[in-house]
């Protein structure tokens, strides 16, 4: 084994032990016995099969979200939006649940049609705001979230409300037949896990082998020479955006009905936002997606049995998750801050030290 | 205040921008630094105010030998600099900017700032609106700002660096009347500047610097021929070329105008021809850049017409001069034309403009190969382009070009490069014009500009000369040229 295997090691692991420890001691601030927490939440995630299938479940929509935004990060795009575009994918979805009367066959590739449809369009209404408009993504595509969030509370309350009461807890539940299939005794089935794992081969390919993705990742490490070389850098962020939100968009898909079987308030479970983080720690390679999404979706899913069996807050989990991305993240820009020091350092020996700046133009 | 500078040296890597200089600055008087871009000017001043720091030498305010580790230190002892671009904070209002670097403590003494404000406005008959925004006023008002607010921290020394360049004539002459009243009081002026009229007006002693060297001190009465000959040296030859047929007219200017926020340069009229060289002269900044990146399609013209291979351009699209073989390459090598992270072979697959889906990855590798040993790139296909030096970036670019161009407009196209960089670039690019491609080019080396041009287009001041046939212009004429003499 190489120095830099072993280096790579530290820092990719490191970060990872330091965050089991740091929320190791906030569980024993809390008075609680680590131990039995992990314990718990690991059989909360993979208890028995059907726990199994609940954390697939869960896996699917989160690795759906986080292989849109693949896209946009190679094109240098914060898709903060994303949430608003995953809201979106299910509201079209519902919309077409409760509209059409087809069997099964036809209704479930249709409504995931409907999905990709509204996460595009709400993903691309952020895109124009950032190309036409000057509105930096992340501010557009969070005032689209809490856009798209209205929009579903006023749906619920409002034009498909349950008949006769006017309540939050969601819409009335779709037709069976718009309901995905599931594998005996799971929650889960196989045509949202089809759907996830081919979504991802095809955007690590598309990523990797076509000219499309090469030009993606021209426009994200440096627009400006992207667009001196002769790539079209409008059209190809509006396209990257709105092949987010087809992914965001099917992932809203499976919330709607794979998981609720109709429209809820927090019909997008955060898997938005947590994709970030997934993209962020797998460091925007696509191979690291899934199993970094596996992690995330089993702390999850392992933090819902917390309250129950010990009497702990089930955001133990998103404690977890977060203080593990900024360790991750923080431990990148230490490594990077220390890199360059000892680079510095080695050209400092030799005579001409310092870089030709600006300044000795003047 | 008495100023010396003794043997100062400032180095950026290899650079050597002040080479030993020495000069003494006498208070009550105003005293002028000329010279060309990069002569080393304004690294003399930042070093004597304090934001850089010098590699060598000695600092003496009236005989007593002084260590600035901020600019705030050097205002401290006496010594202002007002940037080219004023270093106010647009956002604030005035009176806000005015206490800027007050050491009051915690809490301000807004009614006494406010007394001061006028006590100096008054003095030197200003009249700017203390509670009005910075970011309203005119570059003129700001400098008058800065002025005031330097002399309120004690400043005795203030140093000018090109005051003169994005004001209004009127400004001017009132910027010139405030000099001369800030010398009556007996404060030390230096007026930093490359525009020979303004240093004939107002100083009574010039230093000239060329390449990081003092060239030569001179007293009034002095004559622009004595600054021209100190500023630009003497030992341009004249360049001894093939003589190439020129064709079809590629591109045609007519009363063109390229704009930005801060400059304006109107009325350009130019005819360039197939396999003509032509030389943009003048001090950086003086519209040259705004001018190729118009021609290249990059920006939008604020007016007059454009004309490409005999047809006239309506609708300004990037892609259709790259179709009609018109190329631009940037200065800012890795700032606007390479991507950093990218390396070599997929440069030149995006430089192909292709229109495959599937990119052919072991083809894409032999070509790049190929490509990197024909322009003698030290580096392999998979090298990225943050890894290769400043030269092989160059020919990096310059291999990135399609063959059979129609123009290539280039900014600075050897800036930086050791002297066989410089040569192997040129070799290209008069092999390409052998073969029918038009170049224009934009340099502050002179050397440079009369060596390959055939025509010479001097910018200065927001106005632009007529094209000089390079052969029968001499280098008083250009340097006066420059200097915003004769426009």
């Amino acid at each position: 084994m190489t120095k830099n295997f072993w280096t790579n090691l530290v820092w990719g692991v490191g970060p990872i032990i330091l965050g089991l420890i740091l929320t190791t001691l906030a569980l024993v601030a809390v008075g609680a016995n680590p131990l039995q927490a992990y314990q718990s939440m690991w059989n909360g995630a993979f208890g028995n099969t059907a726990k199994f299938g609940d954390l697939i479940l869960v896996w699917v929509p989160l690795l759906l979200a986080s292989v849109g935004l693949l896209i946009t990060f190679t094109a240098g795009l914060w898709n903060i939006g994303i949430e608003g575009q995953i809201v979106m994918g299910a509201i079209f979805t519902a919309w077409a649940a409760r509209a059409f009367d087809f069997p099964s066959i036809i209704l479930i590739p249709l409504l995931f049609l409907a999905g990709m449809l509204g996460g595009a369009l709400w993903a691309l209404l952020a895109g124009v705001l950032k190309t036409y408009g000057k509105v930096h993504e992340i501010f557009g595509g969070l005032g689209l979230n809490f856009i798209a969030t209205a929009v579903t509370l006023y749906l619920i309350i409002g034009p498909w409300k349950l008949p006769g009461i006017a309540s939050t807890s969601g819409t009335e539940s779709f037709r069976p037949a718009a309901w995905l299939p599931t594998l005996p005794g799971l929650s889960v089935g196989p045509i949202e896990i089809t759907v996830a794992l081919v979504s991802l081969v095809l955007v690590y390919f598309a990523l990797r082998g076509t000219l499309w993705g090469l030009k993606l990742k021209a426009i994200g490490k440096n627009t400006r020479s992207a667009f001196w070389i002769g790539v079209p850098t409008t059209r190809y962020m509006l396209g990257a955006f709105a092949l987010c939100g087809v992914f965001a968009g099917m992932a809203g898909t499976v919330q709607a009905i794979g998981v609720w079987h109709r429209l809820i308030p927090s019909i997008s479970g955060g898997y938005g936002y947590l994709g970030i983080l997934v993209v962020l720690l797998s460091g925007f390679q696509a191979l690291g997606v899934p199993f970094v999404a596996f992690f995330f979706s089993a702390v999850s899913k392992g933090s819902v049995a917390l309250p129950l069996d010990l009497n702990i807050d089930s955001s133990l989990g998103g404690v977890l998750q977060g203080i593990i991305v900024l360790l991750v993240v923080l431990s990148q820009g230490v490594r990077a801050r220390w890199q360059r020091a000892s680079a510095a350092a080695r050209v400092d020996s030799t005579i001409l030290a310092a870089p030709v700046t600006r300044a000795a133009e003047e | 205040m008495r100023l010396e500078l003794k043997n100062i040296h400032k180095y950026f890597g290899s650079l050597h921008a002040n080479d030993d200089i020495s000069l003494t600055v006498e208070s009550g008087t105003i005293y002028g630094l000329l010279g060309e871009n990069g002569a080393g000017k304004s690294t003399l001043m930042k070093v004597l105010s304090g934001f850089i720091h010098r590699e060598g030498g000695e600092i003496l305010l009236d005989g007593k030998s002084v260590e600035f580790k901020s600019p705030a230190e050097a205002i401290r002892a006496g010594v202002g600099m007002l940037h080219q671009d004023p270093l106010d904070l647009p956002p604030l209002r005035v009176l806000d900017n005015f206490l800027l670097g007050r050491e009051d403590g915690f809490l301000q003494d807004r009614s006494k700032a406010l007394a001061d404000l006028k006590k100096y406005s008054a003095q030197f008959g200003f009249d700017i609106a203390p509670d009005a925004l910075v970011s309203a006023l005119t570059v003129g008002e700001r400098q008058q700002l800065e002025i005031m607010r330097l002399l309120s921290l004690g400043a005795k020394i203030l140093i000018f660096d090109e005051p003169t360049t994005g004001i209004s004539l009127p400004q001017k002459i009132k910027l010139f009347e405030t000099l001369r009243l800030l010398a009556k009081q007996g404060m030390t002026v230096i007026f930093v500047t490359h525009k020979l009229e303004d240093a004939q007006d107002l100083c009574g002693k010039v230093t000239v610097l060329r390449l990081g060297k003092v060239t030569g001190e001179v007293t009034r009465p002095f004559t622009t021929d004595q600054l021209v000959k100190l500023m630009f040296g003497q030992s341009l030859a004249a360049s001894q070329r093939e003589t190439i047929a020129l064709g079809e007219p590629v591109l045609e200017l007519r009363d063109l105008c390229v704009a930005d926020f801060r400059l304006r340069v109107p009325n350009i009229n130019l005819q360039v021809r197939a396999a003509e060289v032509i030389g943009l002269a003048g001090i950086e900044g003086s519209g040259q850049r705004l001018f190729l990146r118009a021609c290249a399609g990059l920006d939008r013209p604020a007016g007059g017409e454009l004309w490409i291979n005999g047809a006239k351009i309506n609708r300004q699209a990037y892609h259709r001069f790259l179709d009609s073989g018109i190329v631009y390459l940037p200065a800012g090598r890795l700032e606007e034309g390479l991507v950093p992270g990218l390396n070599l072979t997929e440069h030149l697959i995006l430089a192909k403009r292709s229109k495959e889906f599937f990119v052919n990855w072991n083809l894409a590798q032999t070509q790049a190969q190929e490509r990197i040993k024909e322009y003698s790139i030290r580096g392999a296909p998979e090298s990225r382009v943050e890894a290769l030096s400043g030269g092989n970036q160059q020919r990096a670019l310059l291999a990135l070009l399609q063959p059979n161009l129609k123009l290539i407009l280039l900014e600075h196209p050897t800036r930086g490069l050791d002297i066989e960089s410089t040569m192997w670039v040129w070799r290209q690019l008069l092999e390409r014009r052998r073969r029918g491609t038009a170049i224009v080019f934009a340099s502050a080396d002179l050397d440079e500009i009369f060596e390959y041009s055939d025509r010479i287009l001097v910018f200065s001041g927001g106005r632009v000369a007529k094209a000089l046939n390079a052969k029968e212009t001499s280098v008083t004429q250009l340097g006066e040229l420059i200097g915003g003499k004769g426009l």
